[in-house]
């Protein structure tokens, strides 16, 4: 026999989809299918079910292999290599609860550590953006009620947050958006042809790492100045048609991704991305908003700015925080010699971080705490798998909207196995003990 | 619990009555005993100093996603202002907005132990909350706002106050949210279209209902339940000059009007922040003060109470669920603009201020927000606020008692201004000699709040049965004093008790206390008609699933006080 779980939360992407629906067994011990998720989504609850799951802490030897420790060993040795370092490197956070990353802050205050998470590769840029400008937003359910002109730049929602459209932004019909998509006008600026560009009403074929060029650009097509013929490779026939478009709906939003915050410019395209939605405030209502990759990375820029005032970067190892990105983000760091432990959680810096920063992480003491088998668990020297956050614990996310939703636990995790939370805070009373605090 | 004598200080309770005698208190199991009933009570000498309960904050934004937009937008405003873990202390910065934990302890060391979070979007209860749950020391509640609610709107519209009081009810439950909040009525849902409703009856777009409507049937539904709290509004027209005129518009609604609540409160309407609100004038140039005016109402009605919204003269991040205001401000100061709207439910906007003493208009709203206490009859129904970030920082309060409580405090400050004369001639202040006495301060920051907010069974005074929130300051009122030893003594509590926990000894923390999250669990009869809107609502129009609304969950309140209404009957 086996029973539906509805109303479940995807912990996938920033989308967090909350309708989800899945099928368990009647003790609660497997989990049999998942309905409504997209194929990443519904991959990511399967994937818990894989009997080669490692359940148990392992630690790297001498030789490469592997040696099965305890959790408590696991335990000893994150609290011990935490409290034994000067300035240790707490990365990652974004696939975990807020709980977890509470307590994780607690431990980066004790031990004088720089906490920083997956914005830093990501949106982070975004967010020197906001300080610089501020930022004119709503949640997604405006969007899906009212906006009838939709932007995406440099994001490509088809694949990498595949229930987004259908969701919030093109296609559902709301209260004053009745018609769904045909009363709503795509604009899809990406240098490359998508497939959220093939559903587009207009696509500006942008050239690579002239963003910025067109977003100014569109700053003074609003106010009907002169344009040069070209800029960043489209004519300008194109540019005065689509920020007319903008320009003549009742409420338009820009969704903007790693296409434009991690190419040449930088925070710079997104000051300038602000600045175009600022302007058209002027004329209409409009809002902007980052596609948030991690179902919980916006969750952990939260958790900071309440505790420590900064959502990312930021350094505690002199007692009190600091925050100046590009020299404590993770990779500046790392780059320059300036941490002697890493403790990674919840993220997968060893796909994604450049390899001189990965082999870092190699040669230093490093804990990954990851309930997959990753590039980053094969680095660290000790792997701390952990139940899935949001399929084998609940716990508070922070959609891309920064809408927090509690995830829901549908299934147990395989026995004796623990979370992030308790984990960490094991290894936090560990620390305390050590300290005499 | 340990017990406690508080002994030989002058204390000042207007629950009690006491106005400067020297009484002992003591304190028992978490409450104010007589004190016959301790036995063996650990001593604080209290000689020569100043006793008061614990003070209570009806209006401030310290928690929420607005504040934390604060927070991160601006690393600026933690320049200079951290300070490192330390005993009991975590690490803690920001000035205008503090993290939690500073949030916590400062409000502590000036001797508050409640303190209200007076905008919560209902969609974001849950971050709230996470804040509430990690800002140390005080009780807190939160008040999730209606004034642009789409279901409020249509009930109103149709004058159902029995379904809007349902709807209230179910959303108070289902946010843990303690009181009725309205900002800009219809105006933050005209803001959804970049517009606005700049009077009580300027019609909300699409709805077909005005900010009157919506205001006059949100108190009716208040009364209709009973809640502990009245309708706590920030009207329309916030900001602009002239604007008093809809301020009085707004308390008018009011009239006729009697509170039906067990929780000893007479008001029906709390207008928050009116500083911001009682403005003359028809443009920046010949910009004025209303205050007497608009005080003058408050004096003769009393089913209304205030707070004040005063202006500190420092730079500071403004935030409210105003939205259209806030736009309205980032177009005059072109600094940094955030916004949010909400869906169905409201907006809202942050903006960096700088209250400068060198200019006009930012030296006439410091008077605006003096004037109205110094002019006010019953300081039983004026509370001191700042509006917390927005006029000025919360730890600026005991600056604002020496202001209030020193007429010399107040000339060096208007002899100060760059534009001393224009305002001088703009405003009523420099010709108010009344001083504020401590016994009226605690009228304004403890007992009157409190019994506003309907919690005068629990805060608020130093009568026996209440809870064991009391502040000893070091300040002699029996001798002679400079201004600037009110902002001294009061910013820097000598020792502090919350709930009958020492949380401060000789001015040093040495507790995090025992917080608790304050919310209302009103029962009414069933309604399926809501319970239907409310289903169809959530399937057609939010983005998450009616079933992931609700906050529940030990990590989110951890120590809850559900104050249980019935209106069943």
């Amino acid at each position: 026999m086996s029973r539906t779980v509805t109303d479940v939360i995807c912990p996938f992407c920033g989308t967090l989809c909350d309708d989800i629906e899945v099928v368990v067994s009647d003790d609660g011990k497997e989990l049999h299918e998942v309905y409504n998720a997209c194929a990443i989504g519904a991959e990511k609850f399967l994937h818990s079910q894989a009997k080669d799951r490692i359940t148990r802490p392992r630690m790297r030897q001498e030789d490469g292999s592997w040696k099965e420790i305890t959790y408590d060993e696991a335990i000893d040795y994150t609290a011990r290599m935490l409290v034994n370092a000067k300035k240790p490197l707490m990365y990652g956070w974004s696939s975990t609860n807020c709980e977890a990353q509470a307590i994780g802050s607690e431990i980066g205050e004790l031990v004088g550590a720089v906490v920083d998470n997956t914005a830093t590769v990501c949106h982070g840029t975004s967010l020197i953006a906001v300080q610089d400008i501020g930022i004119p937003s709503c949640t997604l359910g405006e969007v899906k009620n009212r906006a009838d002109r939709i932007l995406f730049w440099g994001c490509n929602p088809a694949h990498a947050h595949p229930r987004h459209m259908s969701r919030y932004s093109i296609f559902p019909r709301g209260f004053f958006t009745g018609k769904g998509h045909t009363g709503r006008k795509v604009i899809v600026v990406d240098p490359r042809r998508t497939d959220t560009a093939k559903i587009a009403d207009i696509h500006l074929q942008v050239e690579q790492g002239r963003d910025y060029e067109l977003f100014d650009a569109f700053r003074v097509a609003f106010k009907g100045e002169h344009l040069p013929d070209v800029v960043a490779g489209i004519p300008k026939e194109k540019i005065y048609e689509a920020a007319e478009t903008l320009k003549s709906g009742r409420f338009a939003i820009i969704f903007f991704g790693m296409g434009v915050t991690q190419s040449l410019g930088k925070n710079h395209n997104i000051d300038a991305a602000i600045a175009v939605t600022r302007d058209l405030n002027e004329y209409t209502k409009a809002a902007i908003m980052p596609m948030r990759g991690h179902y919980n990375v916006t969750g952990s820029g939260q958790v900071w700015g309440w505790l420590f005032g900064f959502p990312y970067a930021v350094d505690l190892s002199r007692g009190f925080a600091r925050y100046n990105p590009g020299d404590t983000t993770a990779n500046d760091l790392l780059r320059r010699d300036e941490v002697d432990a890493v403790l990674v959680i919840a993220s997968d810096p060893g796909a994604h971080f450049p390899f001189s920063s990965v082999k870092k992480i190699y040669d230093l003491p490093s804990v990954a705490i990851d309930p997959h088998e990753t590039p980053t668990t094969e680095v660290c020297r000790v792997h701390v798998p952990v139940a899935f956050v949001g399929i084998e614990v609940g716990g508070c996310a922070y959609r891309m909207d920064n809408v927090p939703i509690e995830t829901r636990k549908v299934v147990e995790p395989p026995e004796g196995m623990m979370t992030d939370e308790e984990f960490l805070g094991r290894v936090l009373a560990r620390i305390k003990e050590l300290q005499g605090v | 619990m340990a017990e406690y004598l508080i002994k030989n200080g002058f204390v000042f309770d207007p629950v009690l009555g006491i106005k400067g005698d020297v009484v002992d208190i003591a304190i028992k199991d978490g409450k104010i005993v007589e004190t016959t009933e301790v036995k063996d009570p650990k001593v604080i000498d209290a000689a020569g100093k100043t006793v008061m309960a614990g003070g209570v904050d009806i209006h401030a934004h310290v928690a929420g996603p607005k504040v934390n937009v604060g927070r991160n937008f601006r690393p600026e405003d933690k320049l200079f202002t951290y300070k490192p873990r330390s005993g009991v202390e975590r690490m803690q910065g920001g000035f205008s907005v503090p993290t939690t934990i500073r949030t916590g302890y400062n409000y502590a060391r000036m001797g508050y132990t409640t303190v209200m979070e007076a905008a919560m979007p209902p969609l974001y209860a849950r971050h709230t909350h996470e804040e509430i749950r990690d800002t140390p020391i005080l009780d807190q509640g939160a008040y999730p706002v209606f004034g642009n609610n789409w279901f409020v709107l249509e009930y109103l519209k149709n004058h159902e106050i029995e379904n809007t009081a349902a709807y209230v009810a179910w959303l108070l439950r289902a946010t843990k949210g303690y009181a009725v909040k309205v900002v800009n009525p219809g105006g933050t849902e005209a803001w959804g279209w970049g517009l606005n409703c700049e009077n009580v009856h300027d019609p909300v777009p699409y709805f077909d209902i005005t900010p009157a409507q919506i205001v006059k049937g949100l108190i009716e539904a208040n009364e209709y339940l009973g809640l502990p709290h009245s309708m706590h509004i920030h009207a329309n027209n916030l900001g602009n000059p002239g604007n008093y005129t809809t301020t009085l518009d707004t308390f008018r609604l009011s009239e006729g009007i009697k509170p039906r609540s067990k929780f000893g409160r007479d008001q029906v309407m709390h207008h928050t922040h009116v500083q911001f609100h009682s403005y003359g004038g028809d443009s920046w140039g010949n910009f004025e003060s209303k205050a007497p005016e608009v005080i003058d109402y408050v004096n003769s009605h009393d089913n209304i109470t205030i707070d004040l919204g005063a202006v500190t003269l420092d730079e500071t991040t403004t935030m409210t669920a105003d939205g259209p205001f806030e736009h309205h401000l980032t177009e005059l100061n072109h600094l940094k603009w955030a916004n949010t709207d909400v869906e169905l439910e409201t907006g809202s906007g942050v903006v960096p201020y700088v209250y400068s003493p060198n200019i006009k208009v930012c030296a006439i709203q410091w008077c605006i927000g003096l004037e109205l206490a110094l002019l006010a009859k019953d300081p039983m129904r004026v509370f001191l606020s700042t509006d917390h970030p927005n006029a000025g920082p919360f730890t600026r309060y005991p600056r604002i008692m020496k202001w209030l409580m020193s007429e010399e405090a107040r000339r060096q400050q208007i002899d100060s201004f760059k534009h001393r004369d224009k305002v001088i001639e703009a405003t009523n202040l420099a010709g108010i000699d009344r001083e504020l006495d401590l016994y009226e301060i605690a009228q304004m920051t403890r007992a009157g709040p409190a019994k506003a907010l309907g919690l005068s069974q629990i805060y608020g005074g130093l009568a026996p049965g209440l809870d064991a929130d009391v502040a000893v300051y070091d300040f002699n009122p029996s001798e002679p004093y400079a201004p600037d030893d009110i902002e001294k003594a009061f910013s820097s509590a000598e020792h502090l008790f919350k709930t009958g926990v020492q949380v401060i000894r000789d001015r040093e923390i040495v507790s995090n206390g025992n917080k608790r999250t304050l919310w209302v669990n009103a029962k009414v009869n069933e309604n399926p008609q809501v319970m239907r809107d409310v289903r169809e609502k959530f399937l057609r129009y939010y983005t998450v699933t009616l079933n992931n609304y609700e906050v529940s969950g030990h990590h989110y309140i951890p120590n809850p006080y559900v104050i249980e209404v019935d209106a069943t009957q």
